[in-house]
């Protein structure tokens, strides 16, 4: 592994400052083999060209070259501007506290690093090193923030503020999944997930920067059509509706989604991309929810169909836009709670991050899916039939649910109900590990960065799973990994794709509902369908 | 000489205090950040902070009294704060140096606080026993910090890992605590040094007429000059750590009318973020630029 010096990050030359290779990767379980060579495919020769891809051979933003030196000295300018306002109260009061503590306490120990699984699966490659981005956001503070000057340098190191710094610091800021399980081991509370968090903000808010499918094609989607996936709300009624034919074909019962009910007890949030890629999903949450009693709505009014909230990663403003959305949409049909579907992301968003910005009628309660299916499975209002799910089955923690909400144990009180053969991956709960598509990696698949997902992000993950069903790899053995989040599957989908598991293993992915669904005796048996989707 | 020493143990002491009311005032004074906790909460009900449960997992969790749980802060608290717990679980390497680093520190401040009561109660029955304990806490604070400081700086100066994340001042810092102490172990050893009870009363009471062993007063001026310093570096981290853990990551207060009174107020500023998107002109509020959407054309807006 090459040796890489925080001051590399200013380097001018083009090569990037460390490439990984496959024998340095961290070695995956017996049955798969990585190979030698680069750990993915190298960049077209024009994105080289036209794109800022300096830093690890793969490129997440497409951030165009500057044309000239002059170029290069305004976009400096405009980032080291943002820096100044990320520490200033009247632009980022929303992190502001998290954030000074982290860049003025730091001791650089180290601890955190191997809590990283970006830096075990990359072989400790240290450009993936929790620290190493904010080392160089930390010389940049001190330097021109707190306009230090010998003793200073002295003190916190120094470094070039140019172009390319800027250029490879925006790349860097997306290669962490802000997952913050470096976070959770730091002696002393230091946060290097919140820097990632907060550079991607001074890109996006101040310069105009951010990746391509969690800005445009997300947030802004989002906020112009309803949906990041694009669907009108006339569309995603129709969607629904076939959902709700297929339902009702599927388990012999009468599916119906309630729309735009005026007084109900929740406002069901769906992650649109559920609707599209994993209809059984709504439509088991449709199937329980009827089966229990329950009074439920789904909203028709825009951007209250689709509880993604990518602002989350990367643009307070964005994050706050489709918050408020939300809760209007629970505000005027009058609902008294909101249900938030298998989406981890739509989980912290509102349940946490926009708990305080939301005032007055705007602060409806929000709940978890996974409590309140608890609570229905607990009832006794369902007939379940455990021996309905006799295969082995293993449970994803999805961060954003588990170690960023402390929703850890309703999904396991429901699974050791309906599932015999569960068991659980090491570690589990709040040491989980991220599934490698946290903070819009699932959804970002520019270049050859889907292959750094598979490779490097995914990696740990793809281990954990691995090693559950150790004792059952057989392909004749079906096996389900239970991913209460939809961001997850998404990454899980490509992941066990590009290493091959359902051939291999016959190991398929899916939600939660659908196993309480495939439980459930009212069901025509067979809810589950075995086939690589 | 004597006094001169005096005068800069004093005016560490005072720029030390200084440093670390300021550091308070400066975090206190933030905002009211967006909540970003992580679990486990330590404060939360005992039977959720086993797994790292939160609230949330209670359905209609709103209704219910939140029960603070001092206990189960004191538990994962205590262990931290004097055992370095959670270096012991992820860095044990770093424990073995650090710790007795720290504990050297806390023995030396006890040592501080036993001489100083002692001195005051030197006329009662009390005031001997404390300052021979005040004298092993003194001995066994300057003995392991000078080990466990210059274990650190050794780690600080040899390990690879750390090549990227060390400056000058890194070592200086740990160097600096090391070797205060080790002179004024060698100037106590070799030097003529006053018994412990008689330097706390001449400290205490203004009395430059002691005579001290030159390595004493030079380990003295050392440590009082670091000590004066750590409260404007990283090392004021027992200062951040109050707010890294009650204020960031146990920070799961739901909103209220306290809260919402200040979100309020912070709606107000005028945030001058220049990306397109934003809408901000340095004009609208936060709550003006929140509540448009960039991605509706402006006419439409209208």
């Amino acid at each position: 592994m090459k040796n890489v010096d925080i001051r590399d990050i200013s380097r001018r030359d083009q090569e990037p400052l460390a490439l990984p290779q496959k024998n340095e990767l961290k070695p995956l379980p017996a049955q798969l083999s990585s190979g030698e060579g680069p750990a993915f495919a190298p960049l077209s020769p024009q994105t080289v060209e036209k794109c800022e891809c300096t830093l690890d051979g793969t490129c997440a933003l497409n951030l165009p070259r500057p044309k000239s030196r002059e170029e290069e000295e305004v976009l400096v300018r405009k980032f080291l501007t943002g820096i100044e306002k990320l520490f200033t109260k009247e632009n980022n009061w929303t992190f502001l506290q998290p954030l000074l503590l982290t860049m003025e306490h730091c001791t650089r120990c180290q601890t955190c690093s191997d809590s990283c699984h970006l830096y075990e699966a990359s072989g400790r490659n240290e450009l993936y090193r929790p620290t190493f981005r904010s080392e160089i956001l930390r010389r940049i503070y001190f330097k021109y923030v707190k306009d230090g000057g010998v003793l200073s340098r002295w003190q916190h190191g120094d470094i070039e503020l140019n172009w390319p710094m800027v250029a490879r610091l925006a790349e860097l800021a997306y290669r962490c999944n802000l997952c913050r399980r470096c976070a959770q081991t730091c002696p002393i509370g230091a946060d290097n997930g919140l820097v990632a968090h907060e550079l991607r903000k001074v890109f996006s808010m101040e310069m105009g920067i951010a990746a391509k499918a969690i800005h445009d094609n997300g947030s802004m989607t989002q906020l112009k059509t309803g949906s990041s996936t694009g669907m009108s709300p006339a569309a995603v009624k129709d969607n629904v509706e076939f959902i709700d034919d297929e339902m009702s074909e599927k388990t012999g019962l009468e599916v119906h989604t309630p729309w735009d009910v005026v007084g109900a007890e929740y406002l069901v949030l769906h992650n649109a991309g559920e609707i599209l890629a994993w209809p059984e999903n709504p439509g088991a949450f449709a199937v329980i929810l009827n089966a229990a009693g329950v009074s439920w709505t789904m909203s028709s009014e825009l951007v209250g169909y689709d509880s993604i909230n990518y602002g989350l990663w990367y643009d307070d403003a964005q994050f706050a836009r489709v918050a408020l959305k939300h809760m209007e949409a629970a505000k005027n049909l009058k609902v008294k709670k909101v249900l938030i579907g298998e989406c981890g992301h739509a989980h912290k968003a509102l349940s946490v991050i926009a708990d305080r910005i939301l005032m007055g009628e705007l602060n409806i309660p929000r709940e978890s899916a996974l409590t309140v299916l608890r609570d229905i499975v607990v009832s006794g209002k369902l007939n379940l039939d455990p021996s309905r799910n006799d295969f082995p089955v293993t449970l994803h923690d999805p961060c954003n649910i588990v170690r960023l909400m402390g929703v850890v144990e309703p999904q396991r009180e429901i699974l050791r109900r309906i599932a015999p053969q569960f068991r659980e991956m090491e570690p589990h709960g709040v040491n989980n590990y991220c599934c490698g598509g946290g903070s819009g990696f699932a959804i970002m698949s520019p270049n050859n960065f889907s292959d750094w997902r598979f490779e490097i992000s995914g990696r740990k993950k793809l281990e954990q799973v691995l090693t559950a069903f150790g004792d059952c790899l057989d392909p004749s053995i079906p096996k389900y990994v239970c991913a209460p989040c939809s961001n997850c599957k998404g990454q899980m989908r490509d992941l066990f794709a590009y290493w091959d598991l359902w051939d291999k293993h016959k190991i398929l992915y899916g939600g939660l509902v659908e196993l309480i669904v495939n439980a459930m005796t009212d069901v025509k048996p067979g809810f589950l369908e075995w086939e690589w989707h | 000489m004597t006094a001169l020493v005096f005068l800069i143990v004093y005016a560490g002491i005072l720029i030390f205090l200084v440093g670390c009311i300021r550091r308070v005032l400066q975090y206190s004074r933030t905002p009211l950040h967006l909540r970003w906790e992580l679990y486990p909460v330590s404060h939360e009900a005992p039977e959720r902070v086993r797994h790292g449960g939160s609230y949330f997992e209670e359905s209609e969790w709103w209704k219910k009294e939140r029960r603070p749980n001092l206990a189960g802060e004191l538990r994962f608290m205590i262990p931290e704060m004097l055992l370095l717990k959670g270096l012991w679980e992820f860095n044990r390497k770093l424990w073995y140096r650090s710790f007795p680093f720290h504990l050297g520190l806390y023995l030396l401040f006890g040592a501080a606080v036993l001489c100083g009561l002692g001195t005051i109660l030197s006329g009662f029955v009390f005031g001997h026993p404390l300052l021979v304990v005040a004298r092993c806490f003194a001995w066994g604070g300057l003995v392991l910090t000078t080990l466990g400081g210059a274990a650190l700086f050794w780690r600080r100066l040899t390990d690879p890992e750390l090549r990227n994340y060390t400056n000058l001042g890194d070592l200086v810092n740990v160097g600096a605590f090391a070797l205060a102490c080790a002179l004024v172990i060698l100037g106590s050893v070799v030097g003529d040094m006053v018994p412990l009870g008689a330097f706390a009363r001449a400290l205490l009471t203004f009395g430059f007429s002691i005579q001290l062993p030159a390595m004493v007063s030079a380990g003295l001026v050392l440590g009082s000059v670091i000590v004066a310093y750590i409260p404007y570096t990283h090392m004021a981290h027992f200062v951040a750590k109050y707010f890294t853990y009650h204020e960031v990551r146990w920070d799961d207060t739901p909103n209220n009318a306290k809260i919402a009174a200040k979100v309020a107020e912070y709606l107000t500023y005028r945030p001058t973020w220049l990306a397109p998107h934003i809408g901000a002109d340095g004009l609208k509020t936060w709550a003006d630029v929140v509540t448009t959407n960039p991605a509706v054309a402006p006419e439409v807006r209208k």
